[in-house]
């Protein structure tokens, strides 16, 4: 069992919480995941590791709500206990003899790009952060990513943060006024990262891309995350998370996601009845 | 007086009809009766070739006249000198090519009924056994155990008994391996499983679930930091093969391991469930041996009207137990054999991309085979027959085709010598590998096998691991 020790909103629908877990938390590293199941009926989610703190023993993860098992886990309180919590799993983001990078977030992908420009920062490499957001109400870590860039320039689509446009264009304009990133890395949702990896090899900028597809055991039992990456299957959890973003069949793990939303939708639809009567009662 | 019937006493079980599309096991074990008058055909004969058929070398003989004095107690603990999971072997070895293969009640007619035997000697036991197993007074001697699988769970068992301090490491949420997410909840009940655990438990084995060993610990910690004399690596074979046809990344192609995986350790065959699972009509399951009728099965209760097996070879070769096979077609799953898969067909709407059947597997492609030459090991090599090509509609394609030993710990393991397909290299009798006080047994180091081979090869191990340790 691991107890919830901390627990923040970000917005309305990401959430931060603190897990105690110190084994794991003594040897996380950016780019590396977590499985956790919240109860012995929940299903076993990966969720890319945010922070950690290896004194403390607590590893941070940040969540959206947008399945049953999310929005569970964002009923739990400081004080509960996660079922299971495992990890960290995955290969962690390879920073060596990086001098000049870009990282590009989306979304709550932000929170998973975040340990990654963090971790570069303090290696004293020259971090431009790019982060985007469908609107103000959903910018999360705007202050933590100044506080650990050189650069960090907030996007939205409505423009009501920062400047009004996609992270491409922001990317784009950097690259344009002549900043030369010995990497681009870039983690957000498949179709964010599909256009950012389109135009970085339009420019011939190495670009490594972090996947969460589904996957159950998180250890290479069950192949249910395999990707095709320059035309090889690859499993995400141990040969990955993150892949040559250029090599990646971004189409096809688009088209793989779906495979439950059916189910997906169902029992969300459910979770947020019960949860809805429950909160009646 | 022996009992010379020629054939074996059937063993009650669930008409196929029914238990086509429930979950609940299929065999019903024998009654005490039907026990005693089963176990008098044997002749207690003189050579006693069965226990030579045995990986453990149970005493076979003595056990079954136990049970014919109507002595279950103690026919349970002549067993447990040597199995540590009677319940489990009763009811998935392949006896019929291992002790009952060699049975002399063979020659003419039936052998003894060995495995139902030895089921219902471990029912009967853990139905009625009520006391606590005796915890065995420590050595102080730590052992670590990675993977709580057949191999790593007897190993732990054995130096339990000897006094040891066993902690056993699992990756997965709970403890069994192939037992738990593998071999469905109709063939093997999880609450048998459970039980073994229980009494592994009561012999003082620690058991720590979600520990991924070559992640948050390595073996070299293990050993210097924590103070583990030896350590017994039982991580199976768990990485699943793909064909590497066209279509394998469709939605609706897994692999068994993902299939299996979903059904019975996350038990996405319950309503009340958050793990899901695709309910396909029709549904094709690559390969030929227990893993592929398993994932049949399941697919069929889970409400399947039709399901396939597709087998390069023919109905001889194939490598699941009878019995399986049996159940397999009497639950109405059909046996496409000498027939190989060469695409798997996706649905797709050229006139609407946003129909969601787009991307879903719609069939098979497939060529048909015939029996070439026997190759070096004497089995016959399928031959594709020119021209043969043809298609099964199906919604589902579940690829049984093998596994091969997961990576991580060979990769976070200085010093620990592989084989190029991924097997740890170990001393066949000792389990010892390249690292010294680090021992491999069970599927990480044959490839994928039987239960009752790993079970071998945890106990051997077991045994070299005390014959190293005690004297210290």
């Amino acid at each position: 069992m691991f107890e919830i020790i901390r627990k923040k909103e970000l917005n309305p629908t990401v959430t931060l919480i603190d897990v105690k877990a110190p084994l794991i938390a003594k040897k996380a590293e950016p780019g590396q995941f977590v499985i956790l199941r919240t109860d012995e009926s929940g299903e076993r989610i990966p969720l890319t590791v945010a922070d950690f703190d290896r004194e403390k023993g607590t590893v941070t993860v940040i969540f959206q709500k947008v399945g049953a098992t999310t929005e569970k886990l964002g009923k739990m309180n400081v004080g509960d206990f996660l079922c299971d919590f495992v990890g960290p799993l995955g290969k962690a983001t390879k920073t060596e003899g990086l001098k000049k990078v870009a990282v590009v977030g989306g979304g709550v992908g932000c929170a998973i790009a975040f340990p990654v420009a963090k971790k570069l920062h303090s290696l004293g490499c020259e971090v431009h952060a790019i982060i985007g957001f469908r609107n103000k109400d959903l910018v999360i870590l705007e202050d933590e990513f100044r506080a650990n860039t050189t650069k960090t320039v907030l996007m939205s689509d409505d423009g009501s943060a920062g400047e009004k446009g996609l992270v491409t264009d922001a990317l784009k304009k950097l690259i344009e006024i002549g900043d030369k990133y010995d990497e681009v890395i870039t983690i957000g949702p498949l179709i964010m990262m599909k256009f950012v990896c389109a135009l970085t090899k339009e420019y011939g900028i190495k670009t490594v891309a972090s996947m969460n597809p589904i996957m159950i055991d998180g250890t290479g039992m069950c192949g249910g995350c395999r990707l095709t990456v320059g035309g090889k299957m690859k499993f995400a959890c141990v040969d990955g998370p993150e892949f040559d973003g250029h090599e990646i069949d971004f189409d096809e793990a688009i088209d793989r996601g779906r495979m439950y939303a059916d189910f997906e939708r169902h029992a969300y639809e459910e979770t947020c009845n019960l949860l809805k009567k429950a909160e009646e009662k | 007086m022996a009992n010379m019937s020629l054939k074996k006493n059937e063993m009650p079980s669930q008409n196929p009809e029914i238990r086509k599309r429930n979950f609940d096991e299929v065999a019903l074990g024998y009654t005490p009766e039907q026990a005693i008058d089963e176990a008098n055909r044997c002749l207690n004969c003189k050579n006693k070739p069965c226990i030579g058929g045995c990986p453990v070398k149970i005493h076979i003989p003595e056990f079954i006249a136990l049970v014919a004095q109507g002595k279950f107690e103690e026919a349970y603990e002549v067993i447990t000198l040597q199995s540590s999971l009677p319940a489990v072997c009763g009811r998935v070895c392949p006896q019929e090519s291992q002790c009952e293969s060699k049975c002399v009640r063979g020659i003419k007619g039936e052998p003894v009924a060995i495995g139902r035997l030895e089921r219902f000697v471990a029912d009967y036991h853990n139905a009625n056994f009520k006391g606590k197993v005796k915890k065995p007074e420590s050595n102080g001697i730590k052992v670590a155990v990675i993977g709580a699988g057949p191999a790593g769970l007897t190993c732990a068992g054995d130096l339990a008994k000897k006094g040891y301090e066993v902690t056993v490491f699992e990756a997965l949420h709970v403890a069994g391996g192939v037992l738990v997410y593998g071999i469905p909840e109709f063939r093997l009940p999880k609450k048998i499983v459970e039980k073994e655990v229980e009494t592994l438990r009561e012999l003082g084995v620690k058991i720590e679930t979600n520990m991924v060993i070559g992640k948050i610990l390595s073996v070299d910690e293990l050993v210097d930091e924590y103070g583990f004399k030896a350590v017994f690596i039982g991580s199976g074979a768990g990485l699943p093969k793909f064909m590497n046809i066209p279509g394998e990344q469709l939605k609706g192609v897994y692999s068994a391991n993902e299939f299996l995986t979903r059904v019975n350790l996350m038990k996405a065959y319950r309503e009340k469930c958050d793990t899901p699972v695709m309910k396909a009509k029709k549904v094709a399951v690559v390969g030929g041996g227990n893993v592929a009728m398993d994932a049949a099965r399941c697919a069929m209760r889970l409400g399947a009207d039709e399901v396939y097996i597709v087998y390069r070879r023919s109905l001889e070769e194939l490598p699941a137990r009878h019995e399986e096979v049996e159940h397999a077609m009497q639950e109405g799953i059909e046996f496409k054999l000498l027939t190989s898969p060469t695409e798997i067909l996706g649905y797709n709407n050229p006139d609407d991309k946003k129909d969601t059947r787009n991307g879903f597997v719609s069939g098979i492609k497939c060529v048909k085979m015939t029996l070439g030459e026997p190759d070096e090991k004497g089995r016959r090599k399928p031959v594709v027959i020119p021209d043969s090509e043809y298609v099964i509609d199906v919604d589902c394609v579940i690829m049984a085709i093998g596994t091969s030993p997961n990576p991580l710990i060979k990769s976070t393991t200085a010093g620990l010598a592989t084989y190029d397909w991924g097997g740890i290299v170990a001393d066949e009798q000792t389990g010892l590998t390249s690292r010294e006080n680090v021992y491999a047994g069970g599927d990480a180091v044959t490839g994928a096998a039987t239960v009752i081979l790993a079970m071998g090869a945890g106990k051997n191990a077991a045994t070299a691991i005390h014959e190293k340790l005690k004297g210290k």
